[in-house]
This record gives structure tokens, sequence and C-alpha cells, in this order.
């Protein structure tokens, strides 16, 4: 039962071959007896699990099935789930019990899918390894000794280990993407507004965004169905009609026009992941893509950019966290500059502080037009080079990452170091547009990943391309065997 | 030296919408502490804000009663501080891109003059929440009911000279926003707050002084107060040689005192940058005629009409004019009595006073327009004379029934009948025949005595006119 697809356990609970009930025990059975290997989870929500199972299994049984009702998923704990803990990675939130819940969550809810549990992340999705989690770094099956990439590390590793078949992430500048790649999985940024922020906690507001992280583009496709769509209560939500993202994915590719932007092939990209995507592109040749050279010339300014705009809404987002209301509050305060001071410097670990305050210098007083202004300056302009380039192909293709995975702890000392692994996967979120992660290889036994990245509103397509390169190739079925 | 006083207002004005400004929360005033407060209200992780198009609507109205350039084009951004009743850290409002550009509000002085006060913008905003330090054994309480309670803060230029014209400005613009709607205007509840920023200088000079801001003033009254102490301390201060340092200031209405609250190196460094969960507010031309055909009178329109119609005094009308209230009260009495100068006078005289002796708002007051006009017409049609008239009205307010029936029940009609006011004169005269004597002989000054007296047995019945015919003609036979 485990090693099957989201869309191969939705046609066995059609079919009867198993109930949610059965398939959700399994789950957790594996998760308790595996997890402490990788410490993907920081909550299981067994007895959460078993009641909706049993919903599911009743609603089944009622006749009101949809797709996807008693399927498992596990969910990022940055999404907000009404009586169950969203620590977000942080001491800070540890006794959080959210009160409400997310619209991405209810909806999965909403159409039976049962959520097995929260998993881990770099505190407040800050990081590229979920090493920075209140809760311990997750290991990578693939090697235990490495990262898993991040923030939505925990959900990526999940899947990739088998204790769920999706997982629901977060994208700032790559969360889902880079994560996807170094686990072997399939994982989508959807275009900035597909899909809700409510209930998402914010870190860099104008770049978040959930998305599937799945066994396949298949599956992917049916959970982006499940979860877009405009949300009243998020104002940056699109109100654009959802499309069937399953209805195309049989399309042949042929005409298909890709770029490759030569950016992405420079130096400083390791020679088995550039062997390893130049193969998938002649996969995608093969299936009748033509395939030019393109140019996006601010790829490199993508990461200053980025530590700018996102390190400057977090430091804002942020500041809730105060001690007042919720959440950890420092032991018996002398006043109230105390309470904010040690309640902040006790409850936040070293990344978040970090970024909390270069995103508080970059909008200082005397230094937001250097800083701030400027950042939103490239950031126009780095859209810009993706709307000339996508007026002349179909879809940008490229490595996800410039390296595989790393040693746990071999760059958490080096910041700049870690940031400029994200350099194929920021621009995407300064763009708002849509972008995937597709397993294409390996490099040192270590999984690779194919970034598409498509055109506003275009998950169809990617999602497509994705099910059209995984019919005819293999590299997503590979599983560790850590 | 001659000082000159230099002051410029911001005025928080609460927007009387059901709900927050981003939130669906009530704004009613008043209830158990943090019961009006939701997930958003709260800022707890992972919400977002929507903004509550009627303040939007609310915002466009003030825009256009003070004839302002309305910003097609506004945007929220975030002034970052913490403060434990602030509860994202950061308020929502607007800097770069206020919905109300520059306006002006014309006011009218008490030495008669009208007096444009130029208004800088006006821009939208979320309230805080409040903190109690009371009750709590040494620690705070927060009630966060008010905070997203939408406001807009309006900024004056420095225009105003003196503690009078700043709060003629501010009863001004109290007339305005009331009679729009856009705010209730209740004072108590902090429905208004000002901002006072006063420097002096001397008298001639262009260049001005250091400032000080004195804050959260919620009366029109501390407003004076805290303007009159600031002027004499800096006027103090710089005539001793020293200098003002730019501060924010305190006033406590109960000691009548200010103290300095921070300098401006103490200030915050607000990092403003524009609100990422929010869109652009973008609006255009049909959205901002469809909000200008909801407009009510204006009260300058108002004034005006009632200066051409009714024929009142500039001042009279103004001050009429000053609630919609009394203005509605004014016209109905105006209608029904049939003389809109004597209307206005009962309004700003007797009216009034028993309004203000009672702490009495006209809507709760036991006096219809339509009873009062029933008075004015009495003493138009020599029913009752004006003073017969004050005890009448000192009736009504006991609710002892219309004009019509109070005269009836207390026979206070006026005596008109000639033969028994000739008696009275005739009985008056016997009296006092040495002064009788003295008038005949051109002591014109006794004609008063003599018209006071008959009214005096007649219990202020006689009709004084026809007393004073009747003394005449004694006077020549």
């Amino acid at each position: 039962m485990l090693n099957k697809t989201i869309k191969q356990l939705a046609d066995g609970l059609a079919s009867g071959e198993f109930s949610s009930t059965e398939l959700t025990q399994d789950y957790l059975a594996k998760i308790k007896s595996e997890d402490a290997k990788y410490n993907a989870f920081i909550t299981v929500t067994d007895e959460h699990a078993l009641a909706a199972a049993k919903t599911a299994d009743e609603r089944r049984a009622a006749g009101k099935a949809e797709v996807l009702t008693g399927v498992p998923i596990a969910i990022k704990d940055i999404f907000c789930t009404q009586g169950v803990k969203t620590s977000c990675g942080s001491k800070m939130l540890d006794n959080f019990i959210a009160p409400y819940e997310s619209t991405a969550t209810q909806k999965l809810s909403d159409a039976g899918m049962v959520s097995l549990g929260k998993t881990n992340l770099d505190e407040f999705a800050m990081g590229s390894s979920t090493e920075s989690s209140f809760y311990g770094p997750t290991r990578n099956p693939w090697n235990l000794d490495t990262v898993p990439g991040g923030s939505s590390g925990g959900s990526a590793v999940a899947v990739a280990a088998g204790m769920a078949p999706v997982a629901l992430g977060t994208d700032t500048g790559g969360s889902i993407r880079q994560p996807a790649a170094f686990c072997g999985i399939t994982g989508l940024k959807p275009t900035y507004g597909r899909v809700s922020r409510w209930g998402m906690i914010a870190y860099g507001s104008s770049l978040d965004q959930g998305g599937p992280m799945a066994q396949t583009a298949e599956d992917a496709a049916l959970i982006l169905n499940t979860i877009a769509g405009f949300d009243p209560k998020d104002s940056t939500s699109m109100d654009k009609p959802v499309e069937d993202y399953t209805a195309q994915l049989n399309a042949p590719l042929t005409g298909l026009k890709i770029g490759l932007p030569k950016e992405y092939f420079g130096s400083g990209l390791s020679d088995g992941i550039r062997n390893a995507v130049i193969d998938a592109v002649k996969q995608f040749e093969k299936l009748g893509a033509t395939v030019k050279e393109i140019s996006l010339p601010r790829t490199e300014l993508s990461i200053p950019a980025y530590y700018i705009i996102a390190p400057a809404e977090a430091s804002t987002n942020l500041s809730r966290f105060d001690g007042v209301r919720y959440g950890y509050r420092c032991e018996d305060p002398k006043d109230l500059e105390d309470m904010y001071t040690r309640t902040r410097s006790e409850g936040f670990g070293t990344e978040v502080k970090r970024r909390i305050m270069v995103g508080t210098y970059a909008l200082s007083a005397g230094y937001y037009d250097a800083y701030y202004r400027k950042a939103q300056q490239l950031r126009r302009m780095i859209k810009q080079d993706f709307v000339t380039a996508l007026a002349d192909v179909d879809v940008i293709m490229g490595p996800t990452t410039p390296s595989t995975a790393w040693n746990i702890g071999a760059k958490n000392q080096d910041p700049v170091a870690m940031y400029l692994e994200d350099i194929y996967t920021l621009s995407v979120n300064l763009a708002g547009l849509p972008g995937m992660s597709l397993p294409c290889g390996f490099h040192d036994g270590l999984p690779v990943g194919l970034q598409v990245i498509g055109n506003y509103f275009s998950e169809a397509k990617l999602l497509n391309i994705g099910h059209q390169f995984q019919t005819a190739t293999d590299w997503h079925t590979k599983k560790p065997n850590a | 030296m001659q000082w000159e006083t230099v002051i410029g207002l911001e005025i928080h004005v609460q927007l009387s919408t059901r709900t927050k400004i981003f939130s669906g929360s009530s704004t009613a005033f008043g209830a158990e502490p943090n019961t009006q407060a939701n997930a958003v209200d709260l800022a707890l992780p992972g919400i977002l804000p929507v903004f509550n198009e009627q303040a939007l609507a609310k915002a466009v109205a003030f825009g256009l009663a003070i004839d302002a350039e309305i910003g097609k084009q506004s945007f929220f951004e975030r002034k970052n501080y913490f403060y434990p009743d602030l509860p994202k850290g950061y308020q929502t409002t607007q800097l770069e891109a206020p919905i109300v550009g520059r306006g002006h509000v014309d006011v009218l002085l008490d030495n008669g003059e009208s007096k444009r006060v130029r208004i800088h913008h006006a821009h939208l905003e979320e309230d805080a929440g409040k903190s109690l330090h009371e009750d709590f054994h040494g620690m705070s309480g927060i009630d966060l009911n008010r905070a997203g309670t939408p406001l807009i803060e309006i900024v004056t230029e420095p225009d105003i000279r003196s503690a009078a014209e700043a709060v003629a400005f501010a009863k001004k613009l109290h007339t305005i926003v009331t009679a729009i709607g856009i705010c209730d205007g209740e004072m108590s509840q902090g429905s208004m707050r000002f901002d006072v920023n006063v420097s002096v200088r001397p008298k001639g000079s262009e260049t001005l002084g250091t400032r000080t801001e004195t804050k959260n003033l919620n009366s029109f009254k501390f407003m004076e107060e805290a303007i009159h102490l600031e002027v004499e301390r800096q006027i103090d201060i710089l005539e001793d040689g020293g200098s003002i340092i730019q501060e924010t200031r305190l006033y406590n209405g109960d000691t009548k005192t200010a103290r300095s609250m921070r300098s401006k190196e103490e200030a915050n460094d607000y990092r403003y940058f524009p609100c990422p969960d929010l869109l652009p507010v973008v609006i255009d031309e049909s959205y901002i005629d469809a909000i200008r055909d909801t407009l009510p009178e204006l009260p300058d329109a108002k004034v005006s009409r009632f200066i051409r119609d009714y024929d009142l005094t500039d001042y009279d009308a103004n001050v009429l004019s000053a609630s919609q209230a009394m203005a509605d009260f004014f016209e109905g009495v105006a209608k029904s009595g049939g003389d809109a100068k004597l209307a206005a006078n009962w309004c700003m005289g007797e009216f009034s006073k028993y309004l203000n002796q009672n702490n009495l708002e006209i809507e709760a007051n036991p006096i219809t327009p339509e009873n009062l006009g029933q008075l004015i017409a009495r003493i138009k049609d020599n029913t009752i004379s004006g003073k017969i008239a004050k005890t009448v009205f000192q009736a009504m307010t006991d609710g002892e029934g219309t004009p019509d029936q109070i005269i009836e029940a207390k026979g206070l009609k006026q005596v008109t009948d000639t033969g028994a006011i000739e008696a009275m004169v005739d009985e008056v005269i016997a009296a006092n025949l040495d002064q009788f004597e003295e008038m005949k002989a051109g002591k014109d000054k006794l004609m008063g005595f003599f018209v006071g007296q008959v009214m005096k047995i007649s219990k202020g019945q006689a009709n004084p006119g026809q007393v004073n015919q009747i003394i005449q003609s004694k006077l020549k036979g």
C-alpha cells in the first residue's frame, strides 16, 4: 500500500481494495517505526488522522466521496491547523495550538484528505536545509548524513521515505523545489496568488506560496486541483477560475519550445547536475520539443534582491511574536522592554534573528532607498527578464540547484554559502511565476532536480510536461533504501 | 517681545463603519474587553487583512467635503513599532500615497472673520487597542476591541495662530464629519482625537520655531488648555534665553499639567514600507462621482442657504448649522412657527440653554420642533408676550403639554381687552399721581415705570404695546 501514488491510492480506495482507516494506520505505523531516523515530523496527529479516516470511510460508504477522500497527506508545520500545535519550527510557537484553520488545509480536509501530522521545517521557513528548526535537523533518506534541503525538508522527506504519499509545502525562494530536488520527488510552486495564504504563517508575504510535494506530477495536479483558487480572505489571491490540472496531463509535447538560460549553466553548477539536466532536456527533444538558449541576465542579482526583500518583509511579519498574546514569553520579565528583548532573544533561533536584523536594517531611515527600494527595482527588472524570455519560449528549464544535498552542518556556519545555493529558484519567486522540480537523475547517489519554469498561471502546462517526462522516464520511481 | 503662535493639527477621526478596517469584527463601543477581537485583530500567525470598502467610501466622502484631491492610487504601508496594544507590531497606515490629498476648511472666527485652514492630506489607518493599567495588580491589561477600528488621520498645514482658532477649526471639522455621516462625533468615546504641533516665533518672523507635539487630546477644552500651557512654556523658555527641544508631550486634563514623553532622539524609526498583504487601492472617477452623489448638504452650503433663505446673520447661521441635529431642529421650528428670526433666537437662546443645563442631546429632549414653532406662532399673533413665552417654555420642558394647552390651562393668554387694561392704567395713575404729573410735565423716563407697574398688576398678561398706547392717551387727555 505504502509505495503507491495518491492516484493509485485513490483508485484503491474507490475500488474498495483497502479503507482509509487501514491506509492511515499503515502510514502512522511507518512514521512511528521510521521517523526517528529522519525527524521529518514535528507532530504526528494519530487521533485526528484516525478520526478523519473513519469519517472518510463513512463518506465513501454514503457515496459522497471525492477523488482524494481518505487519502493521507502530511502538512508542513507552517499551516495553521485548528486544535493542533502549529510551531513553524520555532521555540516561539512551541506552545501554540492554532485556533483556526488555513484555507489550503481546510480545502484538503473538505476533500476528505487525512492529515497525518505536521512536518519539520527551517524555523519560520528561513533556510535551505531544515537544520534551523527548533526541533532539530531532518535527515535526507538518500543519505542520512545529508540535509533534505529546505525549508520544506520535513514534507520532502515524509514523501521520499514513504511516510506520507504526498505533502503540502511552501516556497518563498525555493522551499518546495529545492527539497524536492534533494529528496528525489516532484514539487510545484504555483503562481503567486494561485493558492490562498490565509493561515500560512508569513515569512516573505510577497513571495510565499503553498504547493504540493508529491511522488509524481499527476499527484501534484490532484493536490493543486484541491487547494488552488481565489480566497476572499487573501487579498493577494487571484480571482481567476481554477482549471482541472489533470485534464492536460496526457497532451503530447510536440512543438514545445524550451529555453535554457545560459546563466543557469555557468560556473558554480556541478558537472553531475549539468549532465543530468542536459540528458533530461534531450529526453524532451525526443518527446517533440525544441530547445534554444536564452538569457536571464539578472539571475545573479536575484540573490541580493531576495535577501533584502524577504528579510525586510520577515522583519515586520515576525514583530507579532512579542510574548504578549500567545507563544513563548520569557520567565519573570522585569518590565516591558525586558519582556520584549528576552522573549525574542530566547524564542527565535540564530537564522531568524539574522534575517530580522538584515530586514530591519534594510528598511531603516537612511538605508531604505539604498537597499529596499533598489531591491524592488531589481525585482521588477528580473520579472521583466522572464516576461521577455517567455514571450519567445513556452517554458524555461534548468537545474533546480547548483549542487546536490550537502552534509548536515557543512554550510550552516556560513549563511552566504547557503544563500548561494538558492540561485536558480529565488528569481522565480521574485517574478511570481510557477516553478516545478522533477527528479531527473543522480549524482554521487543523490537525486538531481530539473526545474521547469512557466508563464503566469501555466501550472497545467508544467504538470503536463512533468507527467510526460515521468511517463518516458523512471527517475521519479527510485526510492531511497536508507 | 511680541510672540506669534503657530499651530498645526493632526486629527484622528474614527470612521463609523459597522466592522473594522481589515477584519469582520464589530466596531461597537463599550463591549466587554476583547470580545470584539477576532483572529485578525489578535494578529494570530498566518492571518491576512482584507480592506473594508466602507472605510474607503467614508474617507473619499471626507475628501470631497473639504474640496480635496482624491488619491486614485493610494496604498497601505506598515508603520513598525512595538507596543503591547499594537498586536502585529506594526500599524497599517498610509504614507507615500494617501487617499485624500490637499484640501481646505473655512472657519468662522469669533471676530467675524473667515479663516482658511489648509489640509495637507488625510490618510486611512487602523486604530490600536487600549492598554489598561489599573486593576491588574502591577500588570497591564490589553483590550483589543478598538484595534483595527478604521481611522482617517487629517493633517493640517501650520495655518492656525491661536488656541481659539484651533478650537474653532476643530469644531468645524466635527461639524463636517458628523454632517456627512462618516463619524459619530462622540468625543468622550475617542471618536475624534487631536495631536497639536505648537511653536512660537517673534512676531513678524518668517521662519518657524522648533515645535513640540502634544498627543491624544480628546476634548476641545483639553486642546485649548494644552495649547495655552505649551505656548506659555515655550515663551518662558525663549524669554529666559533657552531653546525649545523638539519632543512629544502628554497633557493631563485632570492636573492641568503636561510632561515630555520622548524627545526627537528617542523617536522610533518606523521603517515604513508598502504592506505586501494588501493590493493598492485603485479608484476611478465614477466611484468618486457615486460617493459625491450620496453626500448630504455640506455645512458651508447650509450656512449660505440659512443666510439666504432665512435672512440670518453669518454668526447665527454658523451656530445653527454646527450640528446636523440643531440645523434640522431649527428648520422645523422656523417652518411651523412662521418666523425664522424668532426661531433662530429661541433655538440659540432658551432652547440651547435648556439642553446645556440638563446635558441633553437634541434627539433625547422632550420638545419637538413643532411645539417650539407653536410657541413662536403664539408670540407672533400676540396671544402671549415674549416674557410669558418663557414660562410656557418652562412648562413644555416639564412635559405639561403643547403651548396652546399650557396657555389655556394656566390662563396665560395676554389681556388685550382695552377696557380691562384702561382700568388697570387708571389704578396705577391714581396710586402714583405725583409721578404722573411729572411725566406730563416732560419727564418721559417715567413711562417705563408706569408700563412696568401695569404689567405687574396684570401678572405680565397685559399686552405691553396696548398698555403703552393707553398711558400715552392719558397723558394727552
